[in-house]
């Protein structure tokens, strides 16, 4: 049993133990902390960079999936500041790919979408980067689409993790970056890929789907997937 | 607004770019609240209007659609001169949305496939009549500044209602409830 931190979580006394994270203490006091890239169960790396709080005495912003409690924090999770960041990092996750939510099979279950919606954005400031990316439909029953992968990892996690075949991972860099199976290969021919389905139930956007799914259809069945913890779908 | 000259009413007017008419189905869908918007304001301009030429002195227009052509273009910059609350009417006109889908491959792309490819007699690329496509279809705010953005494909008749009665009133639009893009 680690030991007590005690802290301070939008004027809540909070206490937690030493190994949890301040997303997890959070969350287990009814704070609300929004995350795309976070999965109970899967190991946390802070890439969406949703969950930013800010610390007292620092002026960094610091994610909270992967920043440890400490001995008298004070934490801030919802300001100005953090919303108009929110607003930013969720605007650029649909201006890096090509989002059309009217005719996307996660229409109405994706998380970023809610993401959009309760962070009140309703239109982008920055110019689209409008990339041609490709479509891996070379799987007997799951897609890959490129254009709605915001790259959060949550596949590879989960594929690595618990399936433990490791087919997916992330290639490139910045905007170049590319979701990728067995090295670059076709998701079809893989080797490693055991079919599971894993990373489809996993997958927070309309980027990797069951094929005959059409818009607003897919629903994502998290409860068969027992050792993860959290079910939740925007 | 729409009070500057003493006893008049708004004028509102509504204009459809690239888009497939959804929004303007879902505007119809206010039903007899559109009786309600009608009695407060003159329609002076719009796809439900015979009138050729977007008039002067519009107090709010909605805007249906992407700017994806020269045509697109030359209307929008008018309506803005003309109105003084523009707003950006479904997804369309807030992320290009639909129309936007051919951005990644570009106007040519899709030209060719029309009129080229898929032609089965005289397969050429029209140079009169049909307006030239942009390069790529863009948002309405990324060509002229927008008050007011509601999103959805297409927006509810209540969020519409919501926010024209609003607008009339000289009031700006709530913040949408559970407003969301698709
Ligand atoms: S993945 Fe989500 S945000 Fe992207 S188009 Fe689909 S519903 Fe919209
Ligand atoms: S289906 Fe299973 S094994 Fe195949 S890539 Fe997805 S998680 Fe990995
Ligand atoms: S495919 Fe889905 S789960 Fe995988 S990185 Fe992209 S958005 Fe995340």
């Amino acid at each position: 049993m680690s030991e007590v931190r005690t802290l301070v979580i939008d004027g809540h006394d909070v206490a937690a133990t030493a190994d949890q994270t301040v997303l997890s203490a959070a969350r287990e006091n009814g704070i609300h902390i929004p995350t795309l890239c976070h999965l109970q169960g899967l190991s946390d790396i802070g890439a969406c960079r949703l969950c930013m709080v800010e610390l007292e005495g620092s002026p960094r912003l610091v994610a909270s999936c992967v920043t440890r409690v400490e001995e008298g924090m004070r934490v801030t999770t919802v300001s100005e500041r953090l919303n108009a960041y929110r607003r930013r990092v969720v605007e650029m996750f649909f201006l890096e790919r090509n989002h059309v939510c009217a005719v996307c099979v996660a229409n109405g279950s994706c998380e970023l979408q809610g993401a959009a919606r309760d962070l009140g954005l309703d239109h982008f400031e920055l110019a689209p980067l409008h990339p041609e990316v490709a479509v891996d439909a070379t799987h007997e029953r799951f897609v890959l689409d490129q254009n709605r992968c915001i790259l959060c990892s949550r596949c590879v996690r989960v594929c690595a993790e618990v399936e433990g075949a490791h087919t997916w991972d992330i290639q490139g860099r910045g905007a170049d970056a590319r979701l990728v199976s067995d090295l670059g290969t076709p998701w079809g021919s893989s080797t490693t890929c055991t079919s599971c389905g894993k990373c489809v139930q996993v997958c927070p956007t309309g980027a990797l789907f069951e094929k005959g799914r059409s818009v607003a259809e897919p629903k994502a069945r998290r409860p068969y997937l027992p050792y993860l913890v959290d079910h939740s779908r925007a | 607004m729409g009070a500057d000259h003493a006893g008049a009413r708004p004028r509102l007017a509504t204009i459809w770019l690239d888009g497939c008419s959804g929004c303007h189905m879902s505007l119809l869908d206010m039903d007899e609240r559109l009786i309600e918007v009608l009695a407060r304001a003159d329609l002076v301009y719009g796809a439900l209007v015979d009138t050729k030429e977007f008039p002067e002195g519009v107090d709010v227009t909605l805007v249906e659609g992407a700017v994806s052509s020269q045509d697109d273009l030359r209307k929008i910059r008018q309506v803005r001169e003309r109105t003084k609350v523009l707003v950006a009417l479904g997804d369309c006109a807030v992320t290009s949305n639909v129309p936007g889908m051919r951005n990644p491959i570009g106007a040519r792309a899709v030209l060719e496939r029309a009129y080229l490819e898929n032609a089965t007699v005289n397969p050429k690329i029209p140079d009169q009549v049909v307006p030239a496509l942009l390069a790529e279809s863009l948002p309405v705010h990324a060509w002229v500044p927008v008050d007011v953005f509601v999103t959805g494909c297409p927006p509810s008749a209540d969020r519409i209602f919501e926010v024209v009665s609003s607008l009339l009133e000289g009031r700006s639009a709530p913040a949408g409830q559970e407003q969301r893009f698709g």
